[in-house]
């Protein structure tokens, strides 16, 4: 393998496609096994349920799943960040039950405290990002491991949850603007102007990073490659919008939920913020001797965990309309966690996407979905999501160690 | 020592000096009648250990100064507390002959002296450009990451030192050899227009041709004209690379020797006996005052 540095200026192709294709390779014997094992799997599922019920790819069971899966997925992006730091937070399940009594609370027709949908919202995510930047000080400034304190968190939120909402046991939300985050269907024109509007913005950040590459007179990426993966987006959204349409339209829940994806992979990505969340999850002294203040950022990856999480707890209280004592309990947590994991955030640090959120959300809620509609019962489910999560987790633990390996 | 020293207050006097060095233009690194960076009397006490005796120490751009002694000697605590890590018990530091007070890695950086250290302090998880810039991100007037200039610019600095064995600049440091690691921690010291280079055990741990391959980079340094520390415990290594070597024993200084008129077995007398040797052709006690 030649030089990069030196290729640069004699311009060898190497970044031709086989020499991507081989680099590719030599990354995945290396360790590095990359987003291939979650498509595979996820292509398998949906085979797999398709032939045993047709009705599994139908219109109608699509945008059902959509909105199933949008509370996951956005609690689930929260989690990716905690992840990338090598830390966890266990308390999101009842933080977004905190959320969803929250807006319940401020919701509540001729109560004096009684504000409008939007700002009913607004203040329930303001309570649990503070929430998440509350237990994230414990654990950066205290140092108390975040597995203990976010424990306590779990435990606190649940009494806090039980206490307020004890008496009536359930909240029903009549807000049409709360109702409307998970119940609000866009119509078929509505739609395709959402998914044109969203290629015609990712076909322009593409095009300036390659302009801006090329002012800075290096290597761009393989320019058949850009535009396929132009392509693929594209087809994949146009594809969701008119399946959807087909039946309700496509959910404004998961319009929310790409807007997450694509604005927290930004901060991730293109933000000194999120280079530094990646360089505190791989090596926090290093990143510490870099001049990078740990603590600060510490602190707000769990506040992005609490807010988060109090948009994924609003929009499950929106799809149920109501808030009752079992918010935010159940298999939510979990699954939330699982969701990161399972779609290829390390447990350990430093390695993950933000899309790994919907990936692995996708994974769970395929086979809850699907396993619900042959009529197997939960028992099952939790059996199979069970295995996937360990598959998961086995997967990036042995390509963590190859990969050290193959460093030295 | 003429000036009478006075404890710690002195060290943290001067609150301003960094801010007074930097607003002056700086002098041409041609060779130096003031070094770079000297170290008067540095003491440092931990409890009741005493970890350096009034040591003095001194580098001049242009040059590679090793820095030896046995474990234990003071070596890596001199480092640190020039580098402001630990505050100074007592004695004083200057750059290009002017007093300053250095309170941590912030301002060690603003008077352009990099520390590599011996875990080189690189993310695994990150790519060579990341870590090149980590802490230093360029970016635009949103937050935004400018990888495009950050690239080029590690593609260039990379290239100056002649380090060609990195594939692409955009694999991850983890799938690095362990002299490549070393070759992308010194490059990041030096490209923010560094003028002192302190390289903390840089060929520990590395094989024979990558001991080369950093030695010839740490070469470089010194010939752009740097100042270079370098601190091992391979007198081969030292050997080959330094033009001066300051031995420290029991936290205090030995000698200063010039390595043309030395030899191995007079260095490792200093350094295990405490006594310049009686060895023929040694330069003697350099600039040691007492």
């Amino acid at each position: 393998m030649s030089a990069d540095v030196a290729a640069a200026d004699t311009g060898a192709p190497v970044n031709g496609l086989g020499a991507i294709i081989r680099r590719r390779y030599e990354a995945l014997k290396a360790g590095d096994v990359g987003t291939l094992p979650i498509i595979l799997g996820l292509v398998l599922i949906v085979a797999f349920f398709y032939a045993k019920n047709s009705n599994f790819l139908s219109a109608g069971n699509f945008t059902n799943l959509m909105t199933q899966m949008a509370g996951v997925t956005t609690i689930a992006i929260g989690v990716v960040f905690v992840l990338l730091l090598g830390e966890i937070d266990l308390s999101i399940g009842y933080v977004a039950g905190v959320a969803g009594v929250v807006i319940a609370q401020l919701q509540i027709p001729d109560e004096s405290w009684q504000v409008k949908g939007v700002v009913a919202i607004a203040i329930a995510v303001t309570v649990t990002a503070l929430i998440g930047a509350l237990q994230g000080s414990f654990v950066a400034i205290v140092g108390i491991p975040s597995f203990v304190v976010t424990l306590a968190g779990l435990l606190f939120w649940q009494g806090v949850i039980l206490y307020v909402i004890g008496g009536e046991g359930v909240i029903v939300i009549e807000d049409a603007t709360i109702n409307n985050v998970a119940n609000y269907f866009f119509s078929d024109a509505a739609g395709l102007v959402i998914a044109a509007a969203a290629t015609a913005l990712f076909a322009l950040s593409t095009l300036s990073g390659v302009v801006s590459r090329r002012r800075h007179e290096i290597r761009t990426d393989n320019l058949v490659l850009v535009a396929a993966k132009l392509v693929a987006f594209t087809v994949i959204l146009f594809g969701a919008v008119v399946w959807a349409n087909r039946e309700r339209g496509f959910p404004v829940a998961f319009l929310l939920v790409i807007v997450f994806l694509v604005f927290w992979t930004w901060v991730a990505e293109r933000t000194t913020f999120g280079r530094h969340v990646y360089a505190v999850g791989g090596n926090a002294e290093a990143a510490r001797r870099a001049g990078i203040n740990v603590q600060r950022i510490r602190i707000q990856v769990f506040m992005i965990s609490g807010l988060m999480a109090g948009m994924g707890g609003v929009i499950f209280a929106a799809r149920l309309n109501s808030v009752d004592l079992n918010a935010g309990g159940g298999t939510l947590l979990l699954d939330a966690i699982s969701a990161a994991v399972i779609g290829g955030t390390s447990l350990f640090g430093g390695r993950g996407r933000v899309i790994s959120a919907l990936m692995g959300a996708l994974v769970i809620s395929t086979v809850a979905n699907g396993i619900d509609l042959l009529g197997y019962s939960s028992a099952i489910k939790y059996m199979v999501t069970g295995l996937i999560l360990l598959a998961a987790v086995t997967l990036d633990t042995v390509s963590r160690r190859r990969l050290a390996r193959s460093g030295r | 020592m003429g000036a009478p020293r006075v404890g710690v207050p002195t060290v943290h006097s001067g609150a301003d000096d960094v801010t007074e060095t930097l607003a002056e233009p700086t002098p041409t690194p041609t060779t130096t009648a003031v070094p770079t960076l000297e170290a008067r009397g540095i003491s440092k006490s931990f409890g009741s250990v005493e970890a350096l005796v009034d040591v003095d120490f001194e580098v001049r751009s242009g040059e590679v100064m090793a820095l030896v002694g046995d474990n234990g000697a003071g070596k890596s605590t001199l480092i640190k507390c020039i580098a402001g890590i630990y505050p100074l018990d007592g004695g004083e530091v200057f750059f290009d002959g002017q007093k300053v007070s250095i309170h941590g890695p912030k301002d060690a950086a603003k008077l352009g002296i990099e520390i590599v250290y011996q875990d080189l302090a690189l993310c695994d998880n990150l790519d060579v450009v990341q870590n090149m810039y980590l802490g230093r991100e360029a970016r635009d007037w949103i937050g935004r990451l400018r990888e495009a200039p950050m690239e080029a610019r590690t593609a260039e600095t990379l290239k100056t030192l002649r380090v060609t064995t990195i594939g692409s600049i955009r694999q991850q440091v983890a799938t690095l050899s362990g002299g490549q690691r070393q070759s992308v921690a010194i490059g990041r010291a030096v490209m923010w227009n560094s003028r002192v280079v302190i390289l903390d055990e840089p060929t520990a741990a590395l094989g024979v041709a990558q001991t080369q391959q950093v030695l010839e980079l740490v070469r470089r340094l010194a010939e752009e004209g740097l100042a270079v520390v370098i601190i091992s415990h391979n007198l081969h290594d030292i050997f080959e690379v330094a033009d001066r070597i300051t031995v420290l024993r029991l936290g205090r200084n030995v000698a200063v020797y010039e390595r043309a008129n030395t030899t191995q077995q007079a260095v490792v007398h200093a350094i295990t006996a405490g006594v310049p040797t009686k060895v023929a052709g040694i330069a003697g006690m350099g600039d040691e005052p007492e």
